[in-house]
């Protein structure tokens, strides 16, 4: 059984031998370059645009404006689709658009011999705007008077939902009640996979080809489809080995653009390169959201009544739109019981560069809010933060009644238990407490809610192909991607193990091809380990069963009393060798008696969704004086349910705290007022935190099994990214006694407050 | 007009030579005129340093550094650092071993940088280590395990023992 | 591909300055660490460049027949901070350098390249003002030296000449002999980062350690260009080795620079840093010099 252990990731010679090839590496360089004219106005509307002296460019091949392209509106969200036209996303995108809605907005594009050329023709395209007044907050946005940009949507409100449970408005007329009244706010971060997004379109037999650097070939195609006014078979999209997503890829980007882009240039092949300001700008961020708690507590921690309010900024397009709000406000209710709980979440339209998936979808922005507030209750209360929480966490056997989870097992305290042993929770509590220098230290936690993969809110299904070769290897499908977190390994080691063989006998092939790989959503929701391996049972199950149907045909014995241990069939009574599965798979396919090729392809579809739980715990310094925050030590401890690959499982959580510290300290795109530009649109401006920004990352694990889970595992991709932020937060509170409601805890942010709380 | 120039220069141990155009970076010569994919683009502007090669044995980022000034350099890449039999160096395998890959796309740089740091013959601390690292970002991996696999490496050719 | 009309190359100091007198447009490129990315912006692009990365003969650094520490404009940050004569004499400046950008960075960015760019963040620029550095430019009729704190002439202008190129930078003896330095780099992280504020202090203590001999102080980003704090220099020059003093010597930067708000960071701020950072500095300094407090 290879399944929980930490083997090589398949991947990993090839990647540290520089042959991987990703999205560039694989265009031939005879394709055309194409780049995209961006607005510089945040909103209002193009009246004219003169491409005459662009035309001129030597090498310019082709220049389209947005008043040559189909007015196709599409979504792009990489959500699957729905066949209920209520459940659809909002289409609400054109290739190119003459209503400008962002300062980075696409309005033309050109198709030139080279990059030079293309760059110079961009730089001799003159455009005519009509600007309008643009709002970049959202609260301002929500206003009666702000500016209107989609109309369909009065105060460019995208969407709104609540919550209720009990009756708050009764329950806070308790007597001897203490209310805690906070606002919390959270930055617009941005992705910063290193490759950027790129693809490349070309024709071929009247159908269109597109290979991207995406999370979601299938979506893509869907969407390519739908932009261009093609029918979806037409189109097909490949998906190679890709230098991260984090959820910016699990949106369809240029792709549509790109393939249009060729068919105007008679199907030839253009590449679209995306600049590092493009990813930026013009692609998709973090929601910026700004949440609002009300608790009413006794005196003793007991939560009687709760209200949460939460403000998503989606900017200019609906992307992936409410579901990111609503995911954040779905885990209120759940995460401290309350038996009265108000929860209403707005997503609203700004002139902001689009808001879309990333890591968390939701959650870090609602557990910064959420895990933040609750040490200021305790702080309020005279309790630690772990004795309000203990009290007040969501109890072994709770149920949530719309998603039917179910808390299984005691994992926040197992948890917790795990963190503050490791960090020595209990005396840095005892030794910081009464400091008074320039330089203080400070303890502080966090815990995280996570569910993993979107059942019952859309779609989930995941479809396996495995097909036997001659030499009883097999070769694995999924539509479920690799993006850089080892799913190809995961996969391989549960295939493995569901078939009988061993790992060097199972090829995945990585590539996903709309037209070869099985259908499937893509990597998101961290659902790709708990999907895939759901169906990569069942598949394996049946290939099994067909490779035993063929051994019983060759050996006699009943395949119900046979079973393939370690590539060998063998008889279940005795464990007698029978036969290799090489020599059954050779026999199979060329008998001249029974010739079979022996596959097995299944789709399964997930009703079912599985908490996973964790936390943070971080301990930190901060030079009051210099208004800086340095992180001492920090730990995560998940409970992801079994672990298919713990190495790989562990260097997953590495990266997702690493992002938790660039949110709590340094990351955030800023805005120009004025003209509503992003200021900080290149990693040098934009603090993504190197590596003396960080000291040893710790991951551990708890490893209750899944009942929900084929193997027992459930969501990791995303939840490592939860907890970070408010745990440095409130470790920061313990030093100082400063809460900052507002991230990234900047040296602006820290001197602000410092000195407003007279440290400084 | 375009205006190019012979650059001839030696590429993972090999006398090369080629008409470039001038305006080409080293990154662009390296990719498109020698197909040394491992040189990949993250920012071009020298922020993230994927495209990190070796030059007379000092790190740069090849994307701000012309093409023409590589005449009469030795460069090295990633493609040069597996033996001609097949057999990967000490640091790729450490890579490979401490889980210091997942997208893969910054590795083939930061194990050009870590290349700089073992033949320096020098032993470094945890934090000169990060320092000497620290022209590349990474956003999979938090560079723990990347620092984990170079720490060992540095170890084990320094004859440190229970590494 | 950059956007580059042409290139011209110079492979000595001659060649260089023939190329410019041909070619008046031209932009000249040292590493190109910043020069290029300012063409990839559109900022620079479609000019003339003269490269003259390739003039080997000021690369290295030396000690001229007086002890003066001249430093070939074209040496990397990298080759400054390895380097035994910077380490002996004026460390403070190859620790300075060695804060910029990355290592990488460091080993593309030349001394002179940082300091003709003309912007205030430069890592190098403060720490050479504390040093009262000598910059030397070669033209047609030969060479010129002058003091760094002329060669700034306001943000992004430098002083040289049509015909001339920056061939050195030069520390003389009296301005590095006695003292100790120390710089520090304010930024938003400890790598991959430009100066938020940079102040480099440089100090010289009686013989018993326990009077202020002189004191040079020096910021970058509290103006438009890098800039000494003279006002703090001469309150503190003859006065004792104590906390109040530095203190005191520290409050006393506020009336030199002349910080701006910024998106980077705001005014207060800055000014704020500004004071911390000649507190730290000082007392290092003072540390270094081995003198007690």
């Amino acid at each position: 059984m290879v399944v929980g252990k930490s083997v090589k990731r398949l991947d990993a010679f090839d990647k540290v031998t520089g042959r991987t090839k990703y999205t560039d590496d694989l265009c031939d360089k005879s394709a055309y370059v194409a780049k995209i004219l961006h607005s510089t106005i945040a909103h209002g509307k193009v009246i004219s645009i003169d491409i005459s002296e662009a035309l001129k460019v030597d090498g310019v091949v082709k220049i389209v404006t947005c008043f040559d392209v189909p007015k196709n509106y599409f979504p792009t969200a990489g959500h699957p689709w729905s066949t209920d036209e209520s459940h659809q996303d909002v289409a609400d995108r054109l290739l190119l658009t003459d209503t400008v809605r962002f300062y980075g907005d696409d309005v033309a594009a050109v198709v030139a011999e080279d990059e030079v050329s293309a760059s110079k023709a961009l730089k001799a395209i003159r455009v005519e705007y009509e600007e309008y007044p643009f709002v970049l907050d959202v609260q301002e946005a929500m206003k009666d008077d702000a500016p209107q940009i989609h109309m369909a949507f009065k105060n460019n409100i995208l969407n709104h939902s609540s919550q209720s449970v009990g009756n708050y408005e009764e329950a806070i007329k308790e007597e001897g009640l203490i209310k805690f009244d906070n606002w919390y706010d959270t930055p617009t971060v941005q992705h910063c996979h290193i490759e950027n997004h790129i693809c490349y379109a070309s024709e071929e037999n009247g159908r269109i080809t597109v290979v991207t650097s995406t999370q979601i070939p299938h979506i893509v195609r869907r969407v390519v489809g739908q932009a261009l006014g093609v029918d979806w078979g037409k189109i097909r999209v490949i998906k190679p080995y890709i230098g991260g997503g984090f959820g910016n890829k699990q949106d369809v980007l240029y792709e549509p653009l790109c393939a249009y882009l060729s068919t105007v240039v008679g199907g030839r092949l253009v590449k679209l390169d995306s600049s590092r300001e493009e990813t930026f700008v013009s692609q998709r961020v973090r929601h910026a959201i700004r949440s609002h708690i009300i608790t009413y507590t006794r005196p003793d921690g007991t939560f009687v009544a709760r209200k949460l309010e939460m403000f998503s900024n989606q900017g200019a397009y609906a992307s992936h739109g409410h579901s990111i709000a609503a995911k954040g406000m779905g885990c209120f209710k759940q995460l401290y019981p309350c038996p009265n709980v108000e929860a209403e979440c707005y997503t609203v339209f700004t002139n902001r560069p689009v808001a879309g998936a990333m890591r968390g979808y939701g959650i870090p922005q609602a557990m910064f809010a959420v895990e933040s507030q609750i040490d200021d209750i305790a702080n309020g209360l005279g309790m630690t933060p772990l004795e309000i929480r203990k009290k007040n966490l969501m109890p072994v056997g709770y149920k949530d009644d719309f998603s039917k989870n179910v808390n299984y097992f005691d994992s926040f305290n197992q948890c917790i238990e795990k963190g503050k042993k490791y960090i020595d929770y209990e005396r840095k509590l005892k030794d910081y407490k009464n400091q008074n220098g320039d330089i203080r230290k400070g303890i502080g936690m966090a815990v995280f809610w996570y569910n993993t993969a979107v059942w019952p809110i859309s779609l989930e299904s995941s479809s396996s192909r495995m097909v036997l070769n001659q030499d009883g290897s097999i070769s694995l499908q999924l539509g479920e991607t690799e993006i850089g977190q080892g799913a190809d390994t995961a996969f391989a080691q549960m295939a493995a193990d569901a078939v009988g063989i061993t790992l060097d006998k199972v090829n995945v092939i990585s590539c996903q091809d709309t037209d070869i790989t099985p259908f499937g959503t893509g990597a998101y929701a961290s659902r790709q380990t708990y999907v895939g391996g759901l169906t990569i049972k069942q598949t394996g199950e049946l290939l099994k069963s067909r490779i035993l149907d063929y051994a019983q045909k060759l050996s006699g014995i009943h395949s119900g009393e046979l079973d393939i241990v370690d590539n060998n069939i063998i008889a279940k009574a005795d464990g007698k060798f029978v036969m290799t599965v090489g020599d059954l798979a050779t026999t199979a396919l060329y008998s001249m008696e029974d010739s079979r090729h022996i596959t097995a392809e299944t789709t399964f579809q997930i009703k079912s969704n599985a908490y996973s739980f964790g936390c943070c715990f971080a301990d930190v310094e901060v030079d009051i004086r210099a208004c800086k925050v340095k992180i001492l030590d920090i730990i995560n401890v998940h409970d992801c349910g079994k672990l298919i690959n713990p190495a790989l499982a562990e260097a997953q959580v590495h990266g997702g705290m690493s992002m938790g510290i660039g949110y709590a300290l340094s990351e955030q795109e800023l805005f120009d007022s004025a003209t509503g530009r992003t200021l900080n649109n290149n990693l040098l401006d934009y603090k993504l935190s190197t590596f003396m920004d960080h000291p040893h990352l710790e991951a551990q694990f708890v490893e209750n099994a899944e009942p929900t889970s084929a193997y027992g595992t459930k969501a990791l991709g995303e939840p490592p990214a939860c907890p970070v932020a408010p745990a440095i937060r409130n470790a920061v509170l313990n030093a100082t006694g400063v809460a900052i409601n507002r991230i990234p805890m900047t040296p602006h942010v820290l001197f602000e407050e410092f000195t407003k709380n007279g440290l400084i | 007009m375009a205006q190019y120039k012979l650059v001839k220069f030696t590429l993972n141990g090999k006398e090369v030579e080629k008409m470039v155009d001038v305006r080409a970076s080293l990154t662009d010569m390296l990719r498109n005129d020698y197909r040394m994919t491992s040189v990949k683009k993250g920012c071009e502007v020298g922020e993230c340093g994927a495209c990190n090669v070796l030059i007379d044995g000092e790190c740069f980022n090849s994307c701000i550094y012309l093409a023409v000034w590589a005449e009469g350099k030795n460069i090295r890449t990633l493609e040069g650092l597996m033996s001609e039999d097949g057999e990967l160096s000490d640091i790729q395998q450490a890579f490979i071993d401490e889980a210091a890959v997942q997208c893969g796309f910054c590795t083939p740089g930061v194990i050009m940088s870590a290349v700089e740091i073992l033949e320096s013959g020098r032993d470094y601390t945890d934090d000169e280590l990060r320092k000497l690292l620290s022209g590349h970002l990474c956003r999979c991996t938090g560079y723990e395990n990347i620092l984990r696999a170079v720490r060992k490496t540095l170890d084990r050719r320094l004859g440190k023992v229970n590494v | 591909m950059y956007d580059i009309k042409a290139l011209y190359e110079a492979y000595s100091v001659e060649e260089a300055i023939n190329l410019r007198l041909l070619h008046p447009d031209a932009q000249i490129l040292a590493g190109g660490s910043d020069v290029l990315v300012q063409i990839r912006e559109g900022k620079r692009a479609g000019k003339e460049l003269i490269s003259i990365y390739t003039i080997d003969e000021i690369r290295g650094i030396s000690l001229d027949e007086t002890e003066s520490i001249r430093i070939g404009s074209l040496t990397s940050f990298s080759h400054i901070t390895k380097n035994e004569i910077v380490q002996k004499y004026i460390n403070v400046l190859g620790e300075a350098v060695d804060m910029v950008g990355s290592p990488q960075i460091r080993n593309i960015g030349t001394i002179g390249g940082n300091t003709c760019n003309g912007v205030t963040s430069a890592d190098s620029a403060s720490t050479l003002f504390s040093l009262d550095a000598l910059v030397e430019l070669t033209g047609k009729s030969g060479k010129r030296v002058i003091p760094i704190s002329d060669f700034y002439i306001k943000a992004g202008t430098v002083d040289i000449k049509p015909d001339e190129i920056q061939t050195a930078i030069i520390i003389p003896k009296e301005k590095y002999s006695g003292y100790q330095g120390h710089y520090i780099k304010y930024a938003m992280r400890n790598a991959l980062d430009i100066t938020t504020t940079g102040c480099s202090v440089n100090v010289k203590l009686s013989e018993d350690k326990k009077t202020f001999l002189d004191v040079r102080i020096a910021y970058g980003v509290a103006g438009p260009i890098p800039m000494r704090a003279k006002n703090a220099e001469s309150f503190i020059v003859g006065k004792a080795v104590n906390d109040e003093n530095c203190k005191e010597f520290s409050k006393e930067v506020l009336n030199d620079i002349n910080p701006r708000d910024s998106w980077r960071a705001s005014k207060a701020l800055r000014q704020h840093i500004a004071v911390e950072l000649a507190y730290r500095a000082i007392k290092e300094c003072v540390k270094l010099s081995g003198g007690e407090m």
